[in-house]
Protein backbone atom coordinates (compact mmCIF):
# COMPACT_ATOMS: atom_id res chain seq x y z
CA UNK A 1 0.00 0.00 0.00
CA UNK A 2 1.36 3.34 -1.23
CA UNK A 3 1.84 6.14 1.93
CA UNK A 4 -0.56 8.79 0.20
CA UNK A 5 -0.81 12.43 1.53
CA UNK A 6 -3.81 11.48 3.86
CA UNK A 7 -2.02 8.97 6.06
CA UNK A 8 0.23 11.96 7.18
CA UNK A 9 -2.98 14.31 7.52
CA UNK A 10 -4.78 11.92 9.74
CA UNK A 11 -1.36 11.04 11.77
CA UNK A 12 -0.50 14.71 12.30
CA UNK A 13 -4.16 15.39 12.93
CA UNK A 14 -3.84 12.74 15.62
CA UNK A 15 -0.42 14.35 17.15
CA UNK A 16 -2.62 17.55 17.09
CA UNK A 17 -5.25 16.56 19.12
CA UNK A 18 -3.34 14.58 21.75
CA UNK A 19 -1.42 17.82 22.15
CA UNK A 20 -4.94 19.72 22.32
CA UNK A 21 -6.16 16.81 25.32
CA UNK A 22 -2.93 16.97 26.79
CA UNK A 23 -2.96 20.65 27.21
CA UNK A 24 -6.41 20.48 28.61
CA UNK A 25 -6.23 17.86 30.82
CA UNK A 26 -3.11 17.96 32.96
CA UNK A 27 -2.44 21.11 35.46
CA UNK A 28 1.05 21.39 35.21
CA UNK A 29 3.11 23.95 33.48
CA UNK A 30 5.27 22.29 32.34
CA UNK A 31 3.40 19.32 30.49
CA UNK A 32 1.35 21.92 29.31
CA UNK A 33 4.44 23.69 27.56
CA UNK A 34 5.53 19.99 26.12
CA UNK A 35 1.95 19.11 24.46
CA UNK A 36 1.97 22.68 22.83
CA UNK A 37 5.81 21.34 21.34
CA UNK A 38 3.58 18.31 20.45
CA UNK A 39 1.14 20.41 18.43
CA UNK A 40 4.19 22.17 16.70
CA UNK A 41 5.57 19.17 15.69
CA UNK A 42 2.46 17.90 14.16
CA UNK A 43 1.92 20.95 12.30
CA UNK A 44 5.85 21.02 10.97
CA UNK A 45 4.84 16.77 10.05
CA UNK A 46 2.19 18.34 7.83
CA UNK A 47 4.25 20.81 6.54
CA UNK A 48 7.24 18.77 4.74
CA UNK A 49 4.70 16.04 3.96
CA UNK A 50 3.23 19.12 1.24
CA UNK A 51 6.48 20.13 0.58
CA UNK A 52 7.11 16.94 -1.08
CA UNK A 53 3.74 16.35 -2.60
CA UNK A 54 4.13 19.17 -4.01
CA UNK A 55 7.93 19.72 -4.41
CA UNK A 56 8.13 23.11 -2.85
CA UNK A 57 10.73 23.64 -0.85
CA UNK A 58 9.60 26.91 1.15
CA UNK A 59 7.84 24.69 3.39
CA UNK A 60 10.28 23.44 4.54
CA UNK A 61 12.01 25.95 5.24
CA UNK A 62 8.75 27.34 7.11
CA UNK A 63 9.53 24.43 9.14
CA UNK A 64 12.97 25.50 9.86
CA UNK A 65 11.93 28.92 10.49
CA UNK A 66 9.21 27.30 13.07
CA UNK A 67 11.67 25.26 14.68
CA UNK A 68 13.69 29.05 15.34
CA UNK A 69 10.37 30.52 16.73
CA UNK A 70 10.12 27.55 19.15
CA UNK A 71 13.33 27.41 20.86
CA UNK A 72 13.47 30.99 21.70
CA UNK A 73 9.73 30.32 22.43
CA UNK A 74 10.51 27.69 25.41
CA UNK A 75 13.95 29.57 26.53
CA UNK A 76 11.40 32.44 27.53
CA UNK A 77 8.77 30.15 28.98
CA UNK A 78 10.98 27.68 30.78
CA UNK A 79 12.41 31.12 32.54
CA UNK A 80 8.55 32.17 33.36
CA UNK A 81 7.76 28.98 34.50
CA UNK A 82 11.22 29.08 36.94
CA UNK A 83 10.48 32.73 38.09
CA UNK A 84 7.11 31.16 38.93
CA UNK A 85 8.21 28.32 40.72
CA UNK A 86 10.60 30.62 42.63
CA UNK A 87 7.49 32.52 43.93
CA UNK A 88 4.88 30.15 44.95
CA UNK A 89 7.41 27.22 45.04
CA UNK A 90 4.66 24.92 42.76
CA UNK A 91 4.02 24.50 38.97
CA UNK A 92 0.36 24.07 39.35
CA UNK A 93 -1.87 26.38 36.95
CA UNK A 94 -4.18 27.04 39.24
CA UNK A 95 -2.62 29.41 41.32
CA UNK A 96 -2.11 31.62 38.36
CA UNK A 97 -6.21 32.08 38.82
CA UNK A 98 -4.85 34.75 41.13
CA UNK A 99 -3.65 36.94 38.60
CA UNK A 100 -6.95 38.12 38.04
CA UNK A 101 -7.34 39.88 41.46
CA UNK B 1 5.06 4.60 17.50
CA UNK B 2 4.69 8.66 17.01
CA UNK B 3 0.69 8.20 18.29
CA UNK B 4 1.44 5.69 21.28
CA UNK B 5 4.84 7.90 22.08
CA UNK B 6 2.60 10.64 22.35
CA UNK B 7 0.11 9.15 24.78
CA UNK B 8 2.49 8.36 26.60
CA UNK B 9 3.44 11.44 27.45
CA UNK B 10 -0.44 13.06 28.32
CA UNK B 11 -0.71 9.71 30.69
CA UNK B 12 2.40 9.44 32.34
CA UNK B 13 2.53 10.95 36.20
CA UNK B 14 6.11 11.08 36.20
CA UNK B 15 7.05 14.29 34.26
CA UNK B 16 10.53 12.80 33.72
CA UNK B 17 8.63 9.88 32.01
CA UNK B 18 6.88 12.29 29.69
CA UNK B 19 10.11 13.84 28.17
CA UNK B 20 11.51 10.44 27.78
CA UNK B 21 8.10 9.89 25.98
CA UNK B 22 8.44 12.93 24.17
CA UNK B 23 11.51 12.52 22.92
CA UNK B 24 10.63 9.14 21.71
CA UNK B 25 8.12 10.67 19.80
CA UNK B 26 10.20 13.61 18.04
CA UNK B 27 12.80 10.65 17.03
CA UNK B 28 9.70 9.25 15.47
CA UNK B 29 8.65 12.21 13.47
CA UNK B 30 12.35 12.27 12.23
CA UNK B 31 12.38 8.86 10.78
CA UNK B 32 8.78 9.92 9.11
CA UNK B 33 11.04 13.06 7.34
CA UNK B 34 13.64 10.85 6.18
CA UNK B 35 11.06 8.38 4.72
CA UNK B 36 10.33 11.98 2.99
CA UNK B 37 13.65 12.14 1.89
CA UNK B 38 13.78 15.56 4.14
CA UNK B 39 17.30 14.95 5.78
CA UNK B 40 18.11 18.59 6.59
CA UNK B 41 14.68 18.92 8.56
CA UNK B 42 15.20 15.36 10.21
CA UNK B 43 18.71 16.73 11.79
CA UNK B 44 17.65 19.77 12.92
CA UNK B 45 14.68 18.09 14.42
CA UNK B 46 16.95 15.33 16.56
CA UNK B 47 19.90 18.01 17.41
CA UNK B 48 17.42 20.65 18.32
CA UNK B 49 14.14 19.46 19.54
CA UNK B 50 15.49 15.99 21.14
CA UNK B 51 19.02 17.23 21.91
CA UNK B 52 18.67 20.86 23.05
CA UNK B 53 15.20 21.84 24.16
CA UNK B 54 14.28 18.23 25.51
CA UNK B 55 17.41 18.47 27.97
CA UNK B 56 16.30 22.22 29.05
CA UNK B 57 12.90 21.27 30.06
CA UNK B 58 14.78 18.05 31.77
CA UNK B 59 17.15 20.14 33.64
CA UNK B 60 14.40 22.66 34.85
CA UNK B 61 12.64 19.40 35.89
CA UNK B 62 15.67 18.09 38.17
CA UNK B 63 15.91 21.60 38.83
CA UNK B 64 12.75 21.75 40.58
CA UNK B 65 12.79 18.37 42.01
CA UNK B 66 9.60 17.47 40.30
CA UNK B 67 9.97 14.08 40.00
CA UNK B 68 8.11 13.09 42.91
CA UNK B 69 5.13 12.44 42.10
CA UNK B 70 3.50 15.64 44.18
CA UNK B 71 1.03 17.09 41.05
CA UNK B 72 -2.16 17.59 41.85
CA UNK B 73 -4.62 15.92 39.55
CA UNK B 74 -7.43 18.05 37.70
CA UNK B 75 -11.09 16.71 39.06
CA UNK B 76 -12.38 14.19 37.18
CA UNK B 77 -15.01 15.60 35.48
CA UNK B 78 -12.31 18.55 34.02
CA UNK B 79 -10.17 15.59 32.48
CA UNK B 80 -13.12 14.07 30.84
CA UNK B 81 -14.05 17.26 29.22
CA UNK B 82 -10.86 17.90 28.02
CA UNK B 83 -10.53 14.15 26.82
CA UNK B 84 -14.09 14.65 24.86
CA UNK B 85 -13.56 18.40 23.63
CA UNK B 86 -10.01 16.91 22.20
CA UNK B 87 -11.74 13.84 20.59
CA UNK B 88 -14.47 15.80 19.08
CA UNK B 89 -11.93 18.05 17.35
CA UNK B 90 -10.44 14.82 15.86
CA UNK B 91 -13.54 13.36 15.02
CA UNK B 92 -14.97 16.86 13.21
CA UNK B 93 -11.48 17.30 10.89
CA UNK B 94 -11.45 13.27 10.37
CA UNK B 95 -14.97 13.71 9.12
CA UNK B 96 -14.07 16.65 7.35
CA UNK B 97 -10.89 14.85 5.32
CA UNK B 98 -12.40 11.54 4.89
CA UNK B 99 -13.12 12.58 1.09
CA UNK B 100 -9.84 14.53 0.50
CA UNK B 101 -8.19 13.23 -2.23
CA UNK B 102 -5.26 10.82 -1.53
CA UNK B 103 -1.92 11.64 -3.69
CA UNK B 104 0.66 9.18 -3.39
CA UNK B 105 3.82 10.60 -2.17
CA UNK B 106 6.99 8.96 -3.89
CA UNK B 107 9.80 8.54 -1.55
CA UNK B 108 12.79 9.37 -4.08
CA UNK B 109 11.18 11.73 -6.78
CA UNK B 110 12.55 15.01 -5.62
CA UNK B 111 15.83 16.16 -3.94
CA UNK B 112 14.46 19.36 -2.29
CA UNK B 113 14.77 18.41 1.14
CA UNK B 114 18.53 17.90 0.39
CA UNK B 115 20.98 20.72 2.01
CA UNK B 116 21.96 22.50 -0.67
CA UNK B 117 18.44 23.14 -2.24
CA UNK B 118 17.50 24.25 0.81
CA UNK B 119 20.18 26.33 1.60
CA UNK B 120 20.18 27.99 -1.81
CA UNK B 121 16.41 29.10 -1.27
CA UNK B 122 17.16 30.07 2.48
CA UNK B 123 19.91 32.19 1.06
CA UNK B 124 17.87 33.56 -2.13
CA UNK B 125 14.63 34.13 -1.18
CA UNK B 126 14.34 33.97 2.66
CA UNK B 127 17.32 35.95 3.85
CA UNK B 128 15.49 39.42 5.74
CA UNK B 129 13.62 36.58 7.83
CA UNK B 130 16.30 34.53 8.54
CA UNK B 131 18.25 37.92 10.13
CA UNK B 132 15.08 38.63 11.73
CA UNK B 133 14.95 34.80 13.30
CA UNK B 134 18.46 35.29 14.66
CA UNK B 135 17.77 39.09 16.07
CA UNK B 136 14.60 36.95 17.46
CA UNK B 137 16.91 34.49 19.13
CA UNK B 138 19.29 37.45 20.49
CA UNK B 139 16.64 39.18 22.18
CA UNK B 140 15.13 35.54 23.64
CA UNK B 141 18.30 34.36 25.01
CA UNK B 142 18.41 38.21 26.60
CA UNK B 143 15.05 38.16 28.00
CA UNK B 144 15.21 34.53 29.46
CA UNK B 145 18.87 35.90 31.28
CA UNK B 146 16.77 38.68 32.65
CA UNK B 147 13.54 37.08 33.82
CA UNK B 148 15.51 33.94 35.00
CA UNK B 149 18.01 36.11 37.39
CA UNK B 150 17.52 35.93 41.19
CA UNK B 151 16.35 38.98 42.20
CA UNK B 152 15.00 41.90 40.54
CA UNK B 153 17.45 45.04 40.87
CA UNK B 154 16.07 48.24 41.77
CA UNK B 155 15.11 51.02 39.93
CA UNK B 156 18.11 52.77 40.44
CA UNK B 157 20.67 49.88 40.16
CA UNK B 158 19.30 49.41 36.78
CA UNK B 159 19.50 52.69 35.51
CA UNK B 160 23.23 52.93 36.58
CA UNK B 161 23.84 49.66 34.68
CA UNK B 162 21.78 51.10 31.76
CA UNK B 163 24.06 53.85 32.04
CA UNK B 164 27.29 52.27 32.03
Amino acid sequence: MPVTSTHYLFLSLLLFSIGIMGTLMRRNAIIIFMCIELMLNAVNLLLVAFSKLYGDADAQLFVFFIMVVAAAEVAVGLAVIVMMYRKVHSVDINILNRLKH
Amino acid sequence: MAVGCALGVILSRNPVNSVMFLIMTFFAISGHYILMNAQFLAIVNIIVYAGAIMVLFLFVIMLMNLNADVEPQKGMMIQLAGVISGGILFLVILMGLTTARAEAIDPKSTHIGLISNLGKVLFNKYVLPFEISSVLFLSAMIGAVVIGRKEPLAAGEKAEIIQN
